[in-house]
């Protein structure tokens, strides 16, 4: 094949795919603010989404938490700045790892079951079954997602945060002997509430991001078993990305010149 | 039942020159169709002739390229809005794999149009659910089980139970005894003829097997490359005259229809 037409091809595809996304994502978001709303399907996905990715974000951050205390310590010790690690500690957290790390480990859980659900749904026509049924089908699935997932993200991240810099107390008290009061307290000083609110805003787009990939990706697979399995990975790799890069985007616009 | 469609009446169904591919492939090719009311229509073609195709683009699923679809005269190709909604009202379709959905227990099942979209009560709905599951023979207690615990003759029972629920017009049956033994199949041919009878439903339903065809049929029609080859009453279908139809019916390898197999 002529590399040429291939590069045009992918070009002209990548553009395809970006139109098909950024229409699939208006018409989502429009059906998120028009009747009628299944108040029950939006509950179970809060309980899904936030409620069971408890653990395995609790985990995470607790062990980030731990790990960013030592390698702080390893770092700052050597030019006797022991006393900043609380403080950094808290701003790596709330601004940073809490939300990507949770948004990444929920973007595994929550956005590969998204995808798998809905491509099973398509594959099966229970999709077509719900138009068949006078139900719309990106209203009664797809809404409620990307609802819960864009709320409770922020809860999620709250918790995080604050089981990681739990974390990071546990290793400096217990392991590096800080006294608990002062930690504590340097914890506090140099923390403003927009550290914790960027993060929170941070953590609601991630939310969408992971939802949106999960039902795009679930609601447009094709062909099987082996279709459902596709629309699953590129659920996960998409977001992950996208998190990573909107990640980058949202700091620059939260703390420009700072 | 009547036999074809009442001549002083307007068809319930009636497509014109309806055309339908996906990219190169070529589907329905000017699908000409007319179903009288309270009329039983079988559509019979083989393997990927575009069946479920046709109905789709009924349903509004998929939209034909060209050509009308008029529903009690009403032309709806791409029809939205309010006007969809009312539309699709009018219909309860039978999936080729049941389709019932997994996450719901049975009787949420049956009744998920009267509770999602009519605003029922839950316990009407569920009582509504119970009476329908009865009609087709199933017993309440199947009712709180969820579909994944069900065998497929059950599954499509359920299936069939939650097409009539909201006592639709029309009614779609897309195989509906494909990987079904021989009585599971005659059962939900039986329950298919009885329940379209007691509703007075219009019926349009594609299959390949000929022994379904022949029961439920008032009139049988024949796809074959995308257009209807061949149309008219059920008695008439063992001497239509047609080779395409003769080789269909009786399953032959040899004859004008040419399966798409590779010599080796």
């Amino acid at each position: 094949m002529n590399p040429l037409a291939l590069i045009g091809h992918t070009f002209l595809e990548f553009l395809a795919a970006t139109g098909r996304l950024g229409h699939f994502t208006s018409r989502s978001i429009s059906h998120c603010f028009r009747r009628p709303f299944y108040w029950s399907q939006i509950g179970r996905q809060f309980v899904d989404i936030g409620y069971f990715s408890l653990p395995v974000v609790g985990l995470t951050a607790l062990f980030t938490g731990m790990v960013l205390a030592l390698q702080s310590y390893s770092g700052f010790s050597r030019f006797d700045a022991e006393s900043a690690i609380p403080t950094v500690v808290v701003l790596s957290i709330t601004r940073e790892l809490g939300p990507v790390m949770a948004g990444l480990m929920v973007a595994g859980r929550i956005g590969a079951a998204i995808a798998a659900e809905l491509g099973t749904m398509r594959v099966t026509e229970q999709i077509d079954a719900l138009t068949t049924l006078s139900t719309n089908p990106q209203k009664y699935l797809i809404a409620p997602r990307l609802i819960a997932s864009t709320l409770v993200m922020p809860l999620l991240v709250l918790i995080a945060d604050i089981i990681g810099v739990f974390g990071g107390f546990l290793v400096c008290v217990y392991r590096l002997k800080f006294n608990a009061a002062n930690y504590i307290s340097q914890s506090w000083q140099y923390l403003e509430f927009r550290d914790v609110t960027s993060g929170l805003w941070k953590a609601a787009v991630f939310g969408f991001i992971i939802a949106l990939m999960g039902c795009f990706n679930g609601f447009n697979s094709k062909g099987g078993a082996q279709g459902v399995g596709a629309a699953t990975t590129n659920a996960v790799v998409t977001a992950s990305i996208l998190i990573l890069v909107s990640n980058y985007l949202l700091t620059g616009i939260f703390f420009s010149g700072k | 039942m009547t036999e074809t469609a009442h001549p002083d009446h307007q068809p319930k169904i009636e497509l014109t020159g309806v055309h339908k591919s996906f990219g190169e492939k070529k589907i329905l090719r000017g699908v000409n169709l007319s179903i009288g009311k309270s009329e039983s229509v079988v559509v019979i073609g083989g393997s990927g002739t575009g069946k479920s195709v046709l109905l789709k683009c009924i349903l509004g699923i998929l939209h034909p390229e060209s050509g009308n679809i008029k529903i009690d005269g009403k032309d709806v190709v791409g029809v939205r809005g309010r006007a969809k909604d009312k539309h699709l009202r009018k219909f309860g379709m039978l999936f080729q794999g049941s389709a019932l959905f997994d996450s719901l227990p049975v009787w949420q099942n049956v009744a998920f149009r009267p509770l999602q979209a009519q605003g029922m009560k839950k316990k009407e709905a569920r009582d509504l659910a119970i009476a329908t599951l009865g009609s087709v023979g199933l017993s309440p207690a199947v009712g709180d089980l969820y579909p994944a615990e069900l065998s497929g003759g059950m599954q499509k029972r359920v299936a069939l139970a939650r097409a009539i629920a909201a006592k639709p017009e029309i009614i779609f049956f897309d195989e509906p005894t494909t990987g079904l033994d021989p009585i599971m199949s005659d059962v939900i041919n039986e329950l298919i003829v009885k329940c379209v009878r007691e509703l007075g439903a219009t019926t349009l339903t594609i299959t390949h097997d000929m022994a379904s065809a022949r029961k439920i049929a008032d009139r049988i029609a024949m796809l074959h490359e995308g257009h209807i080859i061949w149309q008219g009453p059920k008695r008439d279908i063992d001497h239509s005259g047609n080779p395409y139809v003769d080789q269909f019916i009786h399953g032959r390898a040899e004859g004008p229809i040419r399966m798409q197999v590779r010599k080796v």
